[in-house]
């Protein structure tokens, strides 16, 4: 058989058929459902009387809109309590399992899959989220759809689809201390544009990725959106195996079952002889930590770097730049360590896992917040909040002065109570700096955990390579 | 899902790049449960101002935009969040076509659409036309020199015509199942449910732990 990427393989194997016009019909087999993008999915299997095709292979959970605080159960928002209220509705209905809100192992939905062991390698996997990419991570094809293709998920197990081009993106070396797997995929959509994967499945590879761990690896898939790519993934190794294989999963297969998978999974990654559409090649050892200093994940900079000009900025024209500079409150040519956030917000699918807490509260050991600055640390599920809090984690964030949350999306995208004001400034481990994304007016800046936490203590970014 | 032939209506400009589903359709409007209602808060941000008016300042505001249909936009539109409520917002606000303009970078085609946009775009019957940039532009100067300028698309003959004195026509590429699918109004869900025993044969042979492996 000719050689395959990762990407064929999977896609090959999930092909149901190939339709005359050639739109392939593509099996689904883990389908994961939230409360935001799902309610009329549901209520369009009533209106024309079908019904969910494999409730066990849907698994639903409340994140997007659920308050963080210690009276979370008692949603206020009467319009949010009904959403909430139609997801439970549904499962029920319908017979999907629902990790509700109160549940052990409610979290973020992109949270909940791997630590469930629902996300394992090979599979295809979607959910009305662009961050489901994130489960790429395990060799597997995730990727986000409308409220339509979640009916029709839903109501066939299946996807309609177009084949995406397949991208290579290899970063070589070992990353410096002090940057992130957020750094590496920062510096990626630098470099391609919010647009640039559009269209493309992006494979990562590289000795740098093979270093990674798995919660690092996930952040990266996460952000392959913000690339506009329709999935990002990483071929399994030991380390994969290890999750999956560590922890409470009850999903996951385990004792011979494990084994047998193991093997399946070893002969995924792509064939060496394997071509892609198209390549990319990042030195990993060149990457410093990034920061953001616009309205686009794209218009980024090396934290040595400085607010740029509005024409010297690849890929974003002098309006593009001028609007965003004008919306952030920001004058070119300031250092990016001169920029003062008035809130961090630690949390969200793409930095609210264990590594990355741990990360965060070995700066704040010891330390406190500045002054000027709210503190906040959402975990992305109550399994991380539980085993953090087992660590003592919770402690060090509220000694610094920050809040610790239950789960959710929280600030990340402002759907709950958690909001920026307008013109706040927020250093945010998150995923988008879109206008509004956070709150109406506020102001986003993408870093990574430590870089957040370093900002909150000093009430200014600072370069974390040489911050003590 | 309403078949679309062909299209005549006003053309109304956004002179943005990489405009996001949160600015086209806000968080606090997620949280409703219908499919409906979404045309009034389109853009609500840039639309509205604090005490609730319509941002005299907004593009879309101005008068000779009233009842437009036609959108058009820079790159990237409909990037960032999966929701379909922003296709929901453009449709019910009177939008029926979008174009915004496909780039060339580190020579490779960038799409002018973002990719989940343009499949939610299809399943609602809204045509996303993508355009070069040059063409893009003449269109923008036209429609800033020519108020109410009306546009004709013809999705069979894949052709956007600006109706001036001297008409003004521009070709577009579209993938043909997406035009079989626009042309059809089809139903996407009864289509594949034809294909029930192709899935139930499939789902016999699959191995939903180990997906493609050797079957237990």
């Amino acid at each position: 058989m000719a050689a395959q990427t990762l990407f064929e393989k999977i896609w090959n194997r999930h092909l149901v058929k190939t339709m005359a016009d050639g739109t392939a019909l593509l099996y689904i087999d883990r389908h994961l459902v939230h409360e935001v993008t799902s309610p009329q999915a549901f209520e369009g299997l009533r209106l024309t009387g079908r019904t969910v095709r494999r409730p066990d292979l849907s698994f639903a959970t409340m994140d997007h809109n659920v308050p963080t605080t210690e009276d979370r159960l008692t949603i206020r928002d009467p319009i949010s309590k009904a959403q909430v209220e139609a997801l439970r509705q549904n499962c029920k209905e319908f017979g999907i399992t629902l990790y509700d809100l109160g549940s052990d192992e409610q979290g973020i939905v992109h949270m909940i899959g791997p630590e469930l062991g629902i996300t394992v390698p090979g599979l295809t996997m979607v959910c009305g989220d662009s961050h489901t990419s994130t489960h790429g991570a395990f060799g597997t094809l995730a990727f986000g759809i409308g409220t339509s293709e979640v009916e029709h998920v839903l109501a066939t197990q299946t996807l309609r689809q177009s084949r995406p081009k397949t991208f290579k993106v290899e970063f070589t070396g070992r990353l410096k201390p002090g940057s992130t797997s957020k750094d590496m995929v920062l510096k990626l959509i630098g470099l391609i544009g919010t647009a640039g994967g559009t269209g493309y499945v992006i494979e990562y590879c590289g000795e740098a990725v093979r270093g990674l761990s798995m919660e690092a690896r996930m952040t990266i898939c996460n952000m392959s959106i913000e690339g506009g790519a329709r999935a990002g993934m990483i071929a399994p190794d030991e380390n994969t195996f290890e999750y999956i294989a560590s922890g409470n999963r009850p999903f996951a297969p385990t004792g011979e079952a494990l084994e047998r998978a193991i093997a399946y999974w070893k002969t995924l990654p792509t064939d060496p002889e394997a071509s892609f559409d198209r390549t990319l090649t990042i030195e990993a050892d060149t990457i410093a930590p990034q920061i953001t200093w616009g309205t686009s994940p794209g218009m980024v900079v090396d934290v040595t770097g400085h607010v740029p000009e509005p024409d010297q900025v690849p890929g974003y024209s002098r309006k593009d730049v001028e609007q965003a500079l004008s919306y952030m409150g920001l004058t070119p040519g300031t250092p990016m360590t001169d920029i003062r956030p008035d809130t961090v917000f630690l949390g969200s699918c793409t930095n609210s896992r264990m590594e990355d807490l741990r990360r965060a509260a070995a700066i704040f050991k010891g330390r406190k917040k500045a002054d000027s600055v709210r503190l906040i640390v959402v975990p992305g599920s109550q399994r991380v909040r539980r085993q953090a809090e087992a660590e003592g984690l919770d402690r060090i964030f509220k000694e610094a002065g920050g809040e610790w949350r239950y789960a959710g999306c929280s600030m990340c995208l402002g759907m709950n109570p958690d909001q920026l004001k307008p013109q706040e400034r927020c250093a945010s481990t998150s995923n988008r700096n879109f206008e509004g994304r956070q709150g109406k007016g506020g102001r986003t800046h993408l870093v990574s955990p430590e870089m957040a936490a370093a900002a909150a203590v000093e009430g200014h970014f600072v370069d974390i390579r040489n911050w003590s | 899902m309403e078949p679309f032939q062909s299209h005549r209506g006003v053309i109304a400009t956004l002179d943005r790049a990489n405009v996001d589903t949160d600015q086209i359709i806000p968080k606090q409007f997620l949280k409703s449960i219908e499919r409906t209602g979404f045309g009034e808060n389109l853009f609500f941000d840039w639309r509205y101002g604090e005490d609730g008016k319509p941002n005299p300042d907004f593009e879309l505001n101005q008068d000779h935009f009233n009842g437009a249909s036609i959108l058009i936009t820079r790159n990237n539109f409909g990037c960032g969040s999966s929701r379909e409520h922003a296709v929901w917002a453009v449709r019910q606000y009177g939008f029926k076509a979008i174009i915004a303009p496909w780039q060339e970078r580190d020579g490779t085609h960038v799409p002018a659409f973002a990719d989940i946009f343009r499949n939610n775009a299809v399943k609602n019957g809204v045509l996303t036309i993508e355009l070069t940039e040059s063409e893009v532009e003449e269109i923008f100067e036209m429609v800033a020199r020519f108020k109410r300028l009306e546009a004709t698309i013809d999705l069979e003959e894949q052709r956007v015509t600006l109706h001036l004195d001297e008409e003004i026509s521009f070709h577009f590429d579209i993938d043909p199942v997406v035009k079989d699918h626009l042309q059809r109004g089809l139903d996407d869900i009864a289509l594949t449910l034809e294909y029930e025993r192709d899935i139930t044969d499939f789902e016999t042979r699959h191995d939903i732990q180990m997906p493609g492996g050797a079957p237990a």
